[in-house]
């Protein structure tokens, strides 16, 4: 609001920047700003000072010069020949990569336990409880070290399969290896395959987009049938039974699809000392999906935890005393206001296992920490560089998530009025 | 109806009795609590297991424990002589052997009484500060337990830790008296600061190397090299702890200020801090703080780290204590107001109090991540426990040693990380009986 | 009759204590408050009534500038409320204020909501803060409570403790927003005989309220505002057996109607 007094205001005194409510803010204002700038101006200055006495300029063209590392864990093509840019962005995708996997595994794990801890059988509520104390009380950097000594030291060599009477053996019908040198498991293959698209960067497989095209439509259609039931529910009052077409509409396509293209399996086999074929998930990957699932876990199910005892008692006993029976409960009355709660502390608790995944640096997993911030730093001794753009990339991340959810999270709040 | 049949009036009272057979006892609280569907006598079955399991893997491991040996090798053989050939058991003999290693890194044995004096000091500090029974007048000492601290852990002279606690004391009396004569908190906050800068940073150095050559006293000085373990992750947890409440509460503050400029500077500090993994701020203050200061400016790794690491928990502290300040009806604020207090005295004496009570069991909870990050320091070199996990294991006697020193540092943390959650909740539940 | 003896002490003085002349205010472009002019002399029990929306409690926080008007004029006991900083410390240590929903400092007990103020705004030793603060306990009638904390107390007590902690501020003047309204009906007495008290020591009040009883017995003077204006002010017999303004009519057989 403008003031706009008619208060006399010839006789200004100096006083008044600090006394008067209109000038004390802007005093304050410009005191601060300066006090910024003059901090800010002190920092830059001493770096330029810096970087002239050690004959250093400020440049990214190291970028586009040959990285000459090798990557073990990629999703796109790599080689020691490609640049360092080429070697930031692997570490950026396997950060993304891993950080979605552990996401996703973490709600499984958290949403499962923190419903399982307030489960009135006695023992499973304790055990669930002294799983949360007991992992979200150590630090995750200790769960990465734990974890990746038992997956590299328990489990065998590839040698140990080998041979007449082997002591060790490929699991779920002799698809899936667990070696130490990380798991092989089948990897699909597209006979008939439709190419790949070079979208300048890297290669899209046609495949993998036919194959997200098709479920998507499905469950396009899937809503639909829904939302059509839904109008005869409220129409007529019974809900008619879909889930025949439904399943029909989620599985015959993608099935169709994936005979059309010749889609099958390519099983990882010994040959010699090691496995060929398949997919290779490094030791290193592994230990940092699993720990960082396990532990931040314990903190998805004390959200979701808190989310639920968060609705009174007095919701579900008015949706008992409505009749409604306690699934209909669950999923009518509780669930849509639990999630109000659940989701801001979810959204930060996905951003901080994004953010752990640069302790993959612990057990060697090639993310961004590992490669800008690591062996190319190293190499070309652009610390200054590498750390800026390498905070600008996860703040990047950061706030791209947040916003993300933060858009859910409103979509959710808005369907409540 | 007749008008008898309403009446009804009862002679004798009906004495308490016992609930029938089926209600009662260990069988009705199976019933209830472990079998009352199939899905519940499920998971109780895979509890029970899943129980089992990890008793019959660790169990026996941990009976055959090994306490009185050299190295690995004579664990292995004493074990193996118990137990029969190839039978495994946990190697304890290692944490019996290196222990203090864990705990203290590489500090001179002889002085190992200066850590565990100072960390029995903080106790003593933390008392009053934890505890509302004790007297007021030891939070005296828990304001000096900082300069007392540094001094223990890291020696030299007496007169370093002296001059800086005196000069800040004459900085902020004259800050009081300043503030009190003229109310006016910026232009003290700058006479202070320029006061800091121009005449008490010389004077302090006069009066500690004036005072070093009328009374010397020193202990030896020790390297940050030399400080490690367990010891060290206390120390910089502590003070990341001690630090970042004030800035995160003035960052708070700030970010609620209707002045835009301050505003978005706090919000951007906020939001930049909180974007970047902690590990990128560790390297920045290893690596790159070198470019940021004066040319020839070096001054020790921990205390760059410590400086970090509370910028870093100061910006999570201002997220909490604002969550905190939402939760206060604007009423509070409207009464401060009609009684005429400041800005100022309204926050510390209103506000606050409120704002931080709310807000205790989610300071406690970023106090804990605070204490398990600074295992993060193992990145930039410095010997924290999990460091020395990996210099003890690279030493021949007990290198294949894996499980038995991770679980030793696990524990630790544990304790202190659950105690601290058991203390938030011990105090949630005393700050809510308060007003009842 | 007792009651026009009590009303004798009840003096008004020529001087004034509040001017209010051509005060505009806004929220954002909503013209909350619409040329209000208005003196108060020392003494006068003045009680503002209106509907809900009629900016009668905007008017009086403006008096203490918990908000802060855009045009016009506000002389508080011979300070202009600008937007100087020291005249409104010094309006706001005179003007004693007590709220709808009390606003007691739920984290101190009561001595401690009401000696507050008087150590850190007027510097009071403490002790001599805690004497009076048990004077003005002993005078809202529960000095037993002192060491209690605002959640344990009900809400008639609670409100009377806020009427205490204005009071020991010395204030000159005293503001009432809807003191009766967010109270359970056996206690809406309580806080009026307190009120009523006040009143007969010669206090200066204005004070928003419906209740037309109180109005009644202790008012010299009522307000009556619509839309953001004065619409009729009277004596409270005139005002009550006898409305000029259709509007004030309409209000009254609304409130007074059943």
């Amino acid at each position: 609001m403008a003031s706009m007094s008619e208060i006399p205001r010839a006789d200004f005194r100096l006083s008044m920047l600090i006394y008067d409510t209109r000038y004390r803010s802007i005093t304050i204002q410009v005191l601060f700003l300066l006090a910024f700038l003059a901090l800010m101006a002190w920092l830059v200055d001493n770096t330029i000072q810096n970087f002239a006495a050690l004959g250093k300029n400020f440049s990214y063209n190291y970028l586009g010069s040959r990285a000459g590392y090798d990557i073990n864990q990629m999703l796109v093509q790599y080689s020691n020949d490609s640049t360092h840019g080429r070697a930031l962005l692997i570490g950026l995708l396997n950060t993304l990569f891993l950080g979605f996997i552990s996401c996703i595994l973490a709600t499984l794990i958290g949403v499962t336990v923190g419903i399982l801890r307030l489960s009135r059988n006695w023992i499973v509520a304790r055990l669930m409880t002294v799983y949360v104390e007991g992992f979200r009380n150590v630090p995750v950097v200790l769960w990465i070290v734990l974890v990746n000594a038992i997956v590299s030291i328990s489990a065998p060599e590839p040698k140990a399969f080998r041979g007449e009477d082997p002591s060790a053996s490929m699991i779920l019908f002799d698809s899936v290896a667990i070696t130490n040198r990380g798991v092989y498991v089948p990897e699909p293959l597209f006979s008939r395959s439709l190419g790949n698209i070079d979208v300048g960067i890297f290669l899209i497989s046609v495949d993998l987009l036919a194959i997200i095209a098709v479920i998507a439509a499905s469950i396009w259609g899937y809503r639909r049938i829904q939302a059509k039931a839904t109008v005869v529910q409220n129409a007529t009052g019974t809900r008619p039974v879909t889930l025949w077409m439904s399943l029909a509409v989620l599985i015959l396509p993608l099935v169709a699809l994936l005979l059309a293209t010749g889609f099958h399996l390519g099983y990882p086999e010994l040959k010699g000392f090691n496995f060929v074929g398949g997919t290779q998930a490094r030791t290193s990957l592994i230990a940092m999906w699993l720990a960082l699932s396990i532990y931040s876990a314990t903190y998805i199910a004390e959200i979701v935890r808190g989310g639920i005892l968060a609705i009174s008692r007095g919701q579900t006993e008015a949706a008992y005393a409505l009749g409604l029976r306690p699934g209909q409960t669950t999923s009518l009355v509780v669930l849509p206001q639990a999630m109000r709660v659940m989701i801001p502390p979810m959204i930060s608790q996905y951003l901080s296992i994004t953010k752990n995944t640069s302790l993959g640096i612990a057990v060697g997993y090639m993310d961004l920490k590992s490669t800008l911030g690591g062996i190319t730093m190293n190499q070309t001794g652009r610390e200054l560089e590498s750390m800026l753009l390498m905070m600008a990339i996860y703040l990047t991340i950061s706030l791209i998530i947040s916003f993300v959810m933060n858009l859910y999270n409103r979509s959710i709040k808005l369907k409540e009025r | 109806m007749t008008e008898t049949s309403s009446f009804y009036v009862r002679s004798e009272m009906i004495a308490q009795q016992k609930p029938p057979m089926s209600q009662v006892g260990a069988v009705r609280w199976m019933r209830e609590n472990l079998f009352s569907s199939p899905l519940n006598t499920f998971l109780t079955l895979a509890s029970i297991y899943v129980v089992y399991f990890i008793v019959t893997l660790i169990g026996p491991w941990l009976m055959r424990s090994v306490w009185d040996a050299n190295s690995l090798q004579e664990c292995r053989q004493i074990a193996g002589a118990k137990y029969g050939e190839g039978v495994e058991g946990a190697c304890f003999a290692l944490i019996r052997e290196r222990w203090n290693q864990l705990l203290f890194g590489f500090y001179p044995r002889d002085l190992y009484w200066r850590p565990v004096l100072a960390f029995v000091l903080m106790l003593v500090a933390l008392a009053p500060v934890l505890f509302s029974g004790l007297p007021r007048k030891m939070l005296w000492f828990s304001t000096v337990y900082p300069a007392v601290g540094f001094w223990l852990l890291w020696g030299g002279s007496i007169w370093l830790p002296i001059s800086i606690v005196a000069g800040l004391a004459a900085t902020g009396y004259i800050a009081m008296v300043l503030a009190a004569r003229s109310g006016l908190l910026i232009g003290t906050l700058v006479a202070v600061a320029a006061f800091i800068l121009i005449f008490f940073a010389p004077l302090r150095e006069l009066f500690q190397s004036a005072m070093e050559t009328i009374l010397p006293f020193a202990i030896t000085k020790m390297q940050s090299d030399d400080l490690g373990g367990f010891m060290l992750s206390l120390t910089i947890g502590i003070s990341g702890i001690v630090f970042s409440l004030p800035i995160g509460i003035l960052l708070a503050l700030g970010r609620q200020s209707d002045m835009p400029l301050v505003k978005i500077i706090c919000v951007g500090f906020i939001e930049i801090i909180r974007g970047v993994p902690l590990i990128t701020l560790l390297f920045t203050a290893s690596l790159l703080l070198n470019y940021f200061l004066p040319p020839g400016t070096n001054f020790d790794i921990i205390l760059r780290v410590i400086i970090m690491v509370t910028l870093f928990a100061a910006a999570y502290m201002a997220e909490v204590v604002r969550g905190g300040l939402a939760a206060l009806p604007r009423g509070q604020y409207e009464a401060a107001d009609a009684l005429g207090l400041t800005y100022w005295q309204a926050q510390q004496h209103i506000i606050m109090p409120q704002a931080l009570k709310v807000s205790i069991p989610n300071i406690v909870s970023n106090f804990i991540g605070l204490f398990k990050d600074t295992t993060l320091v193992i990145f930039i070199g410095l010997l924290d426990p999990l460091a020395l996990v990996s210099a003890i294991r690279a030493d021949t006697a007990w290198s294949g040693t894996y499980w038995e020193p991770i679980m030793f540092v696990g524990t630790l943390f544990f304790i202190v990380c659950f105690s601290m959650s058991r203390y938030s909740m011990y105090l949630e539940k005393k700050l809510k009986t308060d007003h009842r | 009759m007792a009651e026009t003896a009590k009303r004798a002490k009840m003096e008004i003085s020529d001087e004034v204590a509040i001017d209010i002349r051509q005060m505009n205010k806004w929220y954002g472009t909503f013209h909350v408050l619409r040329d209000i002019n208005m003196t108060v002399n020392r003494g006068e029990r003045i009680v503002i009534c209106g509907p809900s929306g009629s900016g009668k409690s905007t008017l009086i926080r403006c008096i203490n500038r918990l908000e802060e008007h855009q045009q016009g004029k506000i002389v508080v006991d011979g300070t202009e409320l600008t937007s100087d900083l020291k005249n409104i410390d010094k309006v706001r240590s005179e003007v004693g204020m007590v709220f709808q929903h009390f606003n007691l400092f739920p984290h101190l007990t009561i001595l401690e909501n009401l000696t507050l103020a008087p150590i850190w705004v007027r510097k009071t030793p403490k002790r001599e803060a805690e004497e009076v603060a048990m004077h003005f306990l002993g005078k809202v009638k529960i000095p037993e409570q002192a060491h209690k904390y605002p959640g344990q107390l009900s809400g008639g007590q609670q409100q009377r403790v806020a009427i205490a902690r204005s009071l020991c501020m010395k204030p000159r003047i005293m503001l009432f927003d809807e003191p009766t309204s967010a109270l359970d009906p056996e206690m809406i007495k309580e806080v009026l005989d307190t009120m009523i008290q006040l009143a007969e020591e010669g206090m200066t009040m204005i004070c928003v309220t419906h209740e037309m009883g109180f109005a009644q017995a202790v008012a010299n003077r009522v307000i009556f505002m619509d839309q953001g204006q004065i619409v009729e002010q009277n004596e409270p017999k005139e005002f009550f057996n006898n409305p000029k303004s259709d509007r004030t009519k309409l209000f009254l057989s609304q409130i007074l109607g059943h």
